[in-house]
């Protein structure tokens, strides 16, 4: 999956491209290992920008699941930030919205996460 | 081919409360305000057209179905699913139909946890002589957990007291197989001791019963084999307990899913209806509505070929397939 990488000030944007559903979701989780990795304590906050993913499905909302455990676990910090109206609807109805904290945009996320 | 839901709720079997019936009461004459109700017809033509959350109930009686052909008054055989505790009405419902005259009852059990079992002592068919209860199953220890709850000191009437004929059948996952006027396969599911589902086949009409069965997302092999039970059902009761993201983290390994996983499946085996089924016991009526509203919505944000029919599934409640 095509994830272009991104610097906001100190923080970290990744922004999948496409759909992910039982064909890329695998594709998500590889590419998004290495920022998990580094998503520690004192290391740069990252920030998912999914304005390019138009659709995400049970199998892709759990590769998020387990990003948003690894982070918590290292102590570091993650965010989820555009959600298209479709996307966020399904975070509304999955209830990944009480899972992940949601941003309207990526500079209110990084203004959200810099402090 | 007929499903008609005598117990629904998951777990453990629940009831309104006073404080629940108080609010439904007055929601119900918050709308009625400044309409003229001045009839009786008036007043149930407004009761009628009242949210159903509102002017009925989900209900709260575990795990209980009957399958009904149309020809049970001439062949007197009897299909079901589960002993929950709504099979106590179920067995009143029999008696008020057919009285002593003789039935056979095939019951297909998705497992054998305390809420599907425990509506057997008070399901009086089976205290009538010349009645036979097939109680078909996965599971080995089926006659031990049937007989087990009914021993002393849990309950006063042990299993000899029975005046029915009552056999147990264990059927091996994968194989179909012909019972009555139907055929029927099961497919064991991810559930602490193992649980199965059952597709049910008769007269060109298919309903999956699939209970107490929490999916992995990541196996892709189980998926599919889902999709080819499910495959071109026209009814999947699913087991809808938990939202997707309990289900995969607070509640996993808890035995469950959810419903957009029944969404998915549904739709990858282009089933026709899915109901939502074994509803968390601590949701109120208003609630499982509202999980309804928002898988309809879930299936028309996902929909691509034939739309598929939503609805969840309540004490009560008949489908004609
Ligand atoms: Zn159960
Ligand atoms: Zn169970």
């Amino acid at each position: 999956m095509d994830t272009p990488v991104r610097q906001i000030g100190n923080v970290r944007v990744v922004a999948p491209q496409g759909r992910v559903d039982q064909a890329t979701a695998e594709a998500l989780r590889l590419s998004l290992e290495p920022h998990l990795a580094a998503c520690t304590a004192n290391a740069a906050p990252l920030i998912l920008d999914f304005s390019g993913v138009p659709y995400i499905s049970s199998v892709g909302l759990r590769v998020l699941m387990l990003a948003g455990r690894q982070v918590t676990a290292q102590q570091g910090r993650l965010a989820i930030a555009a959600l298209q109206p479709v996307v966020r609807e399904v975070f509304q109805i999955s209830r990944f919205d009480m899972v992940f904290k949601l941003y309207d945009s990526v500079d209110a996320a990084a203004a959200a996460l810099a402090t | 081919m007929k499903i008609r839901f005598w117990g629904t709720r998951g777990s453990i079997p629940v009831a309104l409360t006073s404080e629940q019936i108080r609010g439904k009461l007055i929601a119900a004459l918050n709308a009625a305000c400044g309409k003229s109700l001045d009839s009786p017809a008036a007043i149930e033509n407004f009761v009628d057209g009242l949210p159903f959350a509102v002017r009925g109930t989900y209900g709260g009686h575990s795990s209980s179905l009957e399958v009904e052909r149309g020809n049970e008054a001439v062949s007197n055989s009897h299909i079901l699913f589960d002993f929950g505790s709504g099979a106590r009405a179920l067995g009143q419902a029999m008696l008020a139909r057919h009285g002593t005259t003789p039935q056979t009852y095939h019951v297909f059990m998705s497992h054998l946890h305390w809420d599907h079992i425990m509506g057997f002592p008070f399901f009086a068919p089976a205290y009538i002589p010349g009645n036979r209860i097939v109680i078909h199953s996965g599971h080995a220890r089926a006659a031990e957990a049937f007989t087990r709850q009914q021993e002393d000191p849990g309950f006063p009437v042990g299993f000899d007291h029975f005046g029915a004929q009552i056999e147990f059948d264990v059927i091996e996952p994968g194989r179909r197989i012909a019972i009555a006027d139907f055929h029927v396969t099961a497919k064991k599911q991810r559930h602490g001791g193992d649980s199965y589902g059952w597709r049910l086949e008769c007269d060109e009409r298919v309903c999956v019963y699939s209970t107490d069965s929490e999916h992995r997302l990541e196996d892709l092999d189980e998926r599919s084999a889902f999709g080819e039970f499910f495959a071109g059902a026209d009814l999947v009761v699913f087991d809808a307990m938990y939202s997707l993201a309990d289900a995969i983290s607070v509640k996993a390994d808890w035995g469950h899913s959810s419903n957009i996983v029944g969404v998915e499946l549904c739709q990858l085996a282009c089933a026709r209806r899915l109901a939502l089924f074994h509803h968390e016991p601590s949701s109120d009526d208003a609630q499982i509505d509202g999980v309804l509203q928002e898988t309809r919505r879930f299936e028309a944000l996902t929909r691509e070929n034939e739309a598929l029919e939503i609805f969840s599934a309540c004490d009560g409640l008949v489908i004609d397939l």
